[in-house]
C-alpha cells in the first residue's frame, strides 16, 4: 500500500473539486473494495476523497412514483428499507445475496456499481492483466477461468462484474445520476457499465472526476413476480458463478412485461432486452422459458474451465423465470435462497 | 463423593476467557520495545534465477532499515542437516535467501525491514528484482509415468507393506470387480491466524522468538543449528495459536527471516505473512489414486489393490501414509499397495490434518461404495462382512477396536435402516434428491516421549508445565483436568503452562498424540509430586497416613486420604502449611511402554453417515446431516473432543464440496490464493452435525487409555458425502471437490 493523502468531503461540489485538484486521486465510499485493491497494489491512488459522509444517504420517493437510492446509503440500509422491501423486493433479495452482513454494512450503493472484477489475474501482480496494465495481455484466456465471462468478452478481457445488486438494478433499469466537473447528468443503468472491447481498463462510462449521487428507480417494480437466483460454490460470501434476476408481469398465465438480467456471465450486468421482448405475450410455461434461455445464450462462448456456465446459465434462467411466474419469492431480512 | 473427578467431563476451555477478552497473546501480538517490521517479498516466477536486486532504490526511503536478500545474507550453517527439523522429510530443506535460485512460485526472495509496518510494506511493493526464468513443471498429470518410490521418508512414514496373497489373480477371478481412479487437488491449511514471528532481541544478544508453531523445541533446534546460537540464548514461545492443522509442524520461513534480521540489525523484528503467502509453504499434495477391488459371491473381499501417486518438491521427498490403511481397515487376503512420488517445481507438501489417511480414505471408501453396488450389497452390510478382526499389515491383534459398535450405533442414530439402496430412490417433500452415504477410517494411536514439571505453592495452587502446543484443540483444558484429578484439586486451583522452551520438552503437536503423550507425562509428574506430598503429610503430627504407601492413598477433594477409610484424611493445604515449604516441586516424563505395546496394533477408528440433498437441475449439493461415530479410547473431555470432531466434519464437507487450491500451470502459481476464492464452508453450509463417541477401554495404548481425536474425525467424511451424492443422483464423481460443474 502506497502513501496517500486524505480528504473527507462535506459536499458534492467539494468532493468533485478536491478530486479534480489532485492527480491520481480516487473517491472512497465504504472502502470495501478499494482498500483491498490498494493492499494488493492493484490500485495506487495518492489521494483519497472520502465521500462516505456526504449527505447522499437518503432513500426517498420520487414524484414520478419511483424511488431514489442515495449513493452513500449502505447496501444494508437499502436492502432493509421499507420501501425497497415492499416495492422492490427483487433488489432486496439481490443485495442480501451478496457479500456478508459486515461488508453490506459498510458498502455504499454508489460503490457497489464501481466494484472491480474478482478475476484472479487482475488481483495478482505476478501475472499479466489488460485491465490492470493495458497491453500486458490477458492471463485468464487459456488460463484458469472457471469464474469468467461467457458473453460479451473480447480478446483483451474475459472478466466479469462481480455485483449481485447490479444484476437486480439491470432488471429494474434505474437512471444513475452523477455529478462531475462538467455538471450533473443522468446515465441509463444499461449504459453505465461497458463491455471490455479493447479497453478493458475502463469498467464504466463515467467521465473523469464524476461522482455517483443517486440511483433513481422507476415506478415499475415487479413486486409480485420476481426471482433472484444466485448459484455459487458456497452458501454465502462467494461471488456468483451465475445469477439471474427475473421479473414478470402477468395477466392470467400470459406474460405482459418482463425483465431478465444475468450476473457472473459478462463484463457488465447482462440484461437481454430481446429476450424480454420474446417473453411478452407468451404463456409462462417451461417451453417459453427454455426458448428464451436458449436465445440469451446463443452467442455464449466458453473459455475452457467455465464451459459449464453456459448450461448452468440456461438452467438458471429457466428456474428463475419459473420462480418469478410462481411468485414464490418474497423480500426478507435474511437470504434463504441457498438453504436446502 | 468426589468433586475432583474431572477426566471425561465436558469442562469448558480454561483458556476461553483469555481468548474472548483478548488477554491471550498470539505471536504477532507481543509488542516488545523498539520493534521493527519485516515484509516478505515473494517470487512471481516458479523457477529461475534472480539476476539483480535493486535494493538501493528502496534503502533510500526514510524508515527503511535493510533489505535482506541472497546478496547480503551472512554466512550461515552449511550442511543440510542444520536445516532439518524434526518433521523434515528426506532431502535438502529449503533455505530462505540462500542463493539466487528460485525453486517455486511465491518463494521468499527478500525481506524489507523498516521502522513501521506501513513503510516496510510500501518499500517491499517498490523493490524491483530481475529474474531469468527457467521452464517449470507443476502439473502432476505430466508426471504420471515418472513416479518413484521414496527411499527416505520423514519420521512416522512407513513404506507400504509387501503384497500378500495373489492380488492380481484374485482380482481377475473375482465375480464382482471394480476399478477406478480418484483425484483431489492441492489443499492449503489456511488457519485463520497468519504465520508470524516476533523476534525479540535482548541487550545481551539473546533472542526470544514468539513464533507461530506447533513445536517450540523443533523451532529452537532449527534456529540454534542455523544461526549458531546456544539453546540458552534462543528461547521460543508460542502460548496460543489461531489454528495450525499441521502448517506449524515445520519451522516456516518467517521465523528464519525474523531471527536473521534481528541478529543482523540487533533490533527486535516482527515478520507477519500475508494471506497470499500462506499458500507458499506446504500443502496437502495433489494426489492420484487407483483402486481395484474384487468381491466373492458371499460379499467378502477377494482382492484389494490401492496405488497412490502424489506431488513433492524438487528438493525434498515429502511422504505420508496414503495406502497402508487399506491393508488393515478391511479383512482381505490378497492385497497390493503401491505408493509413489513425482517431483514438481512446487514447495514441499506438508502434513495437513490426518495426512495420508484423509487422502487414502477418500479413495478406499468411495471404492468400497462402488464395490458394494457392484456386488449388490448395502454399503454398511458390505463393510460389516469385511470387518478386520486383526491388523493384517502387522499380523497383530488390535489393542482395542470398537469399530463394529461405531457401525451399529452410528447407523441407529442416523436411521440407516430406512435407506433404499437404489440410486435416485429417495426424495424430500420439495422433490429434491436425497442421498445417504457411508465412509470411515483408521488412524494411529501413538505416544511420544514427553516431560513435565509440577509445582504446588503453600496456598494449594498447582502449576504444571510442559512445552506442548495448543492449536486451539483443548490442550490447556485437558492437561488441567488430568493434573487436577491426579492431585484431587478443583480446576480453578490448577494452572497449566505450555509452548515455551523454558519448560520441559514435549513433542510437536501433531499426529493426535498430545493427549496421550503430554497427558501421561502430566499424570506421572503429578503422581511424583503426590508422593512428595504424602511424605510431608506423614511428617505431620498425628498424621492418619503414617505408614501408608502411595498406592494406599487417594487424592480427592483437596485431601489425601486412605483408600480403605476416607475418614482418615489430611487437607492438602494443611500439609503444605505444616511443612513450612513455600512450594513443593516434581519433574517427570513419560515414554510409551514398548514391551506392553509391541504385540499390538494400536488405532482409532470412525464411521461417518452423511445425508445430502441435491437440486439436480442446478447441480447444487447441501450436506443436511452427518453422524460421525468415533472409537478413540477414553475421551478426556467430551466438550473439547466433540469440538475437535465437529471441526473435522466441517473440513470433510469442505474437502468434498469446495476446497481446492488451483494452479495455473502457465505460471506454476496458485491462483485462488486468498480467502475470497479459496472456499471453505460458511455457517450456512453447515447443518446437523452429530458426534457419537463409542466406549472403548484400552489399557495398552497408555495409562490414560486415550487415543487422540484430532484427526480421526476427518476420515471418511468426504467419501461419505461423495457416496451420498452418488446415492442421490446416480452420478459417481471421482475427482473432489464436487462443485456445481461436476453434477450438471
Amino acid at each position: 500500500m502506497n502513501p496517500f493523502t486524505y480528504h473527507r468531503a462535506t459536499a458534492v461540489d467539494d468532493a468533485v473539486r478536491d478530486k479534480a485538484g489532485h492527480s491520481n486521486a480516487a473517491y472512497i465510499g465504504g472502502g470495501t473494495n478499494l482498500i483491498d485493491l490498494m493492499k494488493e497494489n492493484v490500485e495506487r491512488p495518492t489521494h483519497l476523497v472520502s465521500v462516505g459522509k456526504l449527505p447522499l444517504a437518503a432513500i426517498e420517493n420520487l414524484p414520478d412514483g419511483g424511488l431514489r437510492l442515495g449513493a452513500t446509503a449502505t447496501n444494508a440500509d437499502t436492502a432493509w428499507n421499507d420501501e425497497v422491501k415492499s416495492r422492490y423486493p427483487l433488489l432486496n433479495q439481490a443485495i442480501l445475496a451478496g457479500a456478508s452482513p459486515q461488508l453490506r454494512n459498510m458498502a455504499t450503493n454508489g460503490g457497489n456499481l464501481l466494484q472491480r472484477t474478482r478475476c484472479y489475474y487482475f488481483y495478482d501482480l505476478a501475472t499479466p492483466c489488460n485491465k490492470r496494465e493495458p497491453g500486458s495481455g490477458c492471463s485468464a484466456i487459456g488460463g484458469y477461468n472457471r469464474i469468467h465471462a461467457i458473453l460479451g468478452t473480447s480478446e483483451a478481457c474475459i472478466a466479469t462484474h462481480p455485483s449481485d445488486m447490479c444484476v437486480a438494478l439491470a432488471a429494474l433499469a434505474p437512471t444513475v445520476r452523477v455529478s462531475g466537473p462538467g455538471g450533473e447528468r443522468s446515465i441509463a443503468f444499461e449504459e453505465f457499465h461497458r463491455l471490455p472491447g479493447d479497453q478493458p481498463e475502463k469498467d464504466n462510462t463515467l467521465e473523469p472526476g464524476e461522482l455517483i449521487v443517486s440511483l433513481d428507480l422507476p415506478a415499475k417494480s415487479f413486486e409480485k413476480n420476481f426471482s433472484y437466483l444466485k448459484l455459487r460454490d458456497r452458501s454465502s460470501y462467494a461471488f456468483a458463478l451465475i445469477s439471474v434476476a427475473a421479473a414478470l408481469e402477468l395477466e392470467g398465465n400470459t406474460i405482459t412485461d418482463a425483465r431478465l438480467a444475468l450476473g457472473g456471465v459478462a463484463h457488465k450486468p447482462w440484461r437481454d432486452q430481446e429476450a424480454e421482448n420474446m417473453l411478452k405475450g407468451q404463456p409462462a410455461t417451461a417451453e417459453t422459458f427454455a426458448r428464451v434461455a436458449a436465445k440469451v445464450l446463443e452467442n455464449a462462448q466458453g473459455q475452457g474451465s467455465n464451459n459449464f456456465k453456459i448450461e448452468l446459465a440456461r438452467r438458471a434462467i429457466v428456474r428463475a423465470l419459473r420462480q418469478a411466474a410462481e411468485g414464490s419469492q418474497t423480500a426478507s431480512d435474511v437470504f434463504l435462497n441457498s438453504n436446502p | 463423593m468426589s468433586t475432583t473427578n474431572h477426566i471425561g467431563k465436558p469442562t469448558s476451555r480454561v483458556d476461553g476467557p483469555a481468548k474472548v477478552t483478548g488477554a491471550a497473546r498470539y505471536s504477532a501480538e507481543y509488542n516488545v520495545p523498539g520493534l521493527t517490521y519485516g515484509w516478505v517479498v515473494s517470487s512471481p516466477i516458479a523457477k529461475g534465477k534472480i539476476t539483480r536486486v535493486h535494493a538501493d532504490e528502496v534503502l533510500a526511503l526514510p524508515g527503511v532499515l535493510q533489505v535482506f536478500s541472497h546478496e547480503n545474507v551472512p554466512s550461515l550453517a552449511w550442511f543440510d542437516r542444520s536445516y532439518k527439523d524434526d518433521v523434515a522429510p528426506g532431502g535438502s530443506p529449503f533455505r530462505p535467501l540462500h542463493d539466487n535460485e528460485v525453486k517455486f512460485s511465491q518463494q521468499p526472495v527478500a525481506l524489507v525491514v523498516a521502522e513501521s509496518l506501513e513503510v516496510a510494506r510500501y518499500a517491499a511493493s517498490l523493490l524491483r528484482l530481475e529474474y531469468e526464468e527457467d521452464k517449470h513443471e507443476t502439473d502432476l498429470e505430466t508426471k504420471r509415468d515418472e513416479g518413484f518410490e521414496p527411499g527416505r521418508g520423514k519420521t512416522g512414514w512407513m513404506p507400504p507393506p509387501p503384497p500378500r496373497g495373489n492380488p492380481d489373480k484374485a482380482w481377475e477371478e473375482a465375480p464382482h470387480r471394480m476399478e477406478a481412479e480418484y483425484v483431489h487437488g492441492a489443499q492449503h491449511h489456511n488457519p485463520m491466524e497468519l504465520f508470524a514471528t516476533t523476534a525479540e532481541y535482548h541487550a545481551d544478544g539473546k533472542i526470544t522468538a514468539y513464533d507461530k508453531t506447533q513445536g517450540v523445541y523443533n523451532v529452537q533446534q532449527y534456529l540454534t543449528k542455523i544461526f549458531g546460537l546456544k539453546k540458552d540464548d534462543c528461547r521460543v514461545v508460542n502460548e496460543y495459536m489461531g489454528g495450525g492443522f499441521g502448517a506449524g509442524l515445520r519451522p516456516q520461513y518467517q521465523v528464519f527471516l525474523a531471527v536473521l534480521a534481528a541478529l543482523e540489525l540487533k533490533r527486535s523484528v516482527r515478520v507477519t505473512l500475508t494471506r497470499q503467502q500462506m499458500f507458499s509453504f506446504g500443502h496437502r499434495p495433489h494426489t492420484l489414486q487407483y483402486l481395484k477391488l474384487g468381491t466373492n459371491a458371499d460379499g467378502t473381499l477377494a482382492a484389494l489393490q490401492h496405488h497412490a501417486l502424489h506431488e513433492t518438491s524438487q528438493f525434498e521427498d515429502y511422504t505420508e501414509n496414503v495406502v497402508n490403511w487399506s491393508g488393515m481397515l478391511y479383512q482381505c487376503d490378497n492385497v497390493k499397495l503401491g505408493y509413489q512420488l513425482a517431483k514438481l517445481d512446487v514447495y514441499t507438501p506438508l502434513d495437513m490434518r490426518a495426512p495420508g489417511a484423509a487422502t487414502g480414505s477418500i479413495g478406499l471408501e468411495i471404492a468400497m461404495d462402488e464395490m458394494a453396488y457392484a456386488a449388490g450389497l448395502d454399503p454398511l452390510e458390505f463393510r460389516l462382512r469385511n470387518y478386520a478382526e486383526q491388523d493384517q499389515n502387522l499380523k497383530k491383534p488390535f489393542s482395542s477396536k470398537k469399530l463394529r459398535d461405531c457401525y451399529h450405533q452410528g447407523a441407529a442414530r442416523f436411521g440407516w435402516e430406512k435407506r433404499t439402496q437404489a440410486p435416485r430412490s429417495m426424495r424430500d417433500d420439495a422433490g429434491k434428491l436425497i442421498g445417504w452415504g457411508i465412509g470411515g477410517g483408521v488412524w494411529d494411536a501413538t505416544q511420544q516421549k514427553s516431560a513435565a514439571k509440577a509445582s504446588i505453592t503453600a496456598d494449594g495452587h498447582l502449576t504444571v508445565s510442559s512445552a506442548a502446543g495448543e492449536n486451539g484443540t483443548g490442550t490447556y483444558t485437558i492437561m488441567t483436568q488430568i493434573a487436577a484429578e491426579t492431585l484431587g484439586l478443583p480446576i480453578e486451583a490448577v494452572t497449566f503452562k505450555l509452548g515455551d522452551t523454558d519448560l520441559p520438552e514435549a513433542p510437536v503437536q501433531g499426529g493426535s498424540w498430545t493427549a496421550a503423550s503430554v497427558g501421561t507425562a502430566v499424570k506421572n509428574t503429578c503422581e511424583a509430586l503426590g508422593e512428595k506430598l504424602l511424605k510431608l503429610a506423614q511428617k505431620m503430627e498425628g498424621s492418619p497416613l503414617k505408614g501408608a504407601k502411595l498406592e494406599d492413598v487417594e487424592f480427592v477433594n483437596g485431601q489425601i486420604r486412605l483408600r480403605t477409610d476416607a475418614s482418615q484424611a489430611v487437607v492438602l493445604r494443611d500439609v503444605l502449611q505444616a511443612s513450612g515449604e513455600t512450594k513443593v516441586e516434581a519433574d517427570s516424563s513419560a515414554m510409551p511402554d514398548m514391551l506392553k505395546q509391541q504385540p499390538y496394533s494400536m488405532h482409532s477408528h470412525n464411521v461417518v453417515f452423511a445425508e445430502v440433498k441435491v437440486d439436480e437441475e442446478l447441480g447444487t449439493v447441501h450436506v443436511t446431516r452427518v453422524v460421525n461415530a468415533v472409537a478413540a479410547g477414553h475421551i478426556l473431555n467430551l466438550k473439547t473432543a466433540r469440538s475437535q470432531v465437529l471441526g473435522s466434519m466441517v473440513w470433510g464437507i469442505s474437502a468434498a464440496l469446495m476446497e481446492e487450491t488451483v494452479m495455473d500451470h502457465k505460471f506454476g502459481r496458485y491462483m485462488n490464493h486468498n480467502y475470497a476464492e479459496y472456499h471453505v464452508p460458511v455457517n450456512a453450509d453447515i447443518h446437523d452435525l452429530d458426534v457419537l463417541f463409542v466406549e472403548e477401554e484400552d489399557d495398552i495404548v497408555n495409562p490414560l487409555g486415550v487415543k487422540g481425536i484430532g484427526e480421526v474425525g476427518l476420515l471418511g467424511v468426504a467419501a461419505a458425502i461423495a457416496n451420498a451424492v452418488y446415492h442421490a443422483t446416480g452420478k459417481r464423481v471421482r475427482d473432489l471437490p464436487i462443485m456445481i460443474d461436476k453434477l450438471l
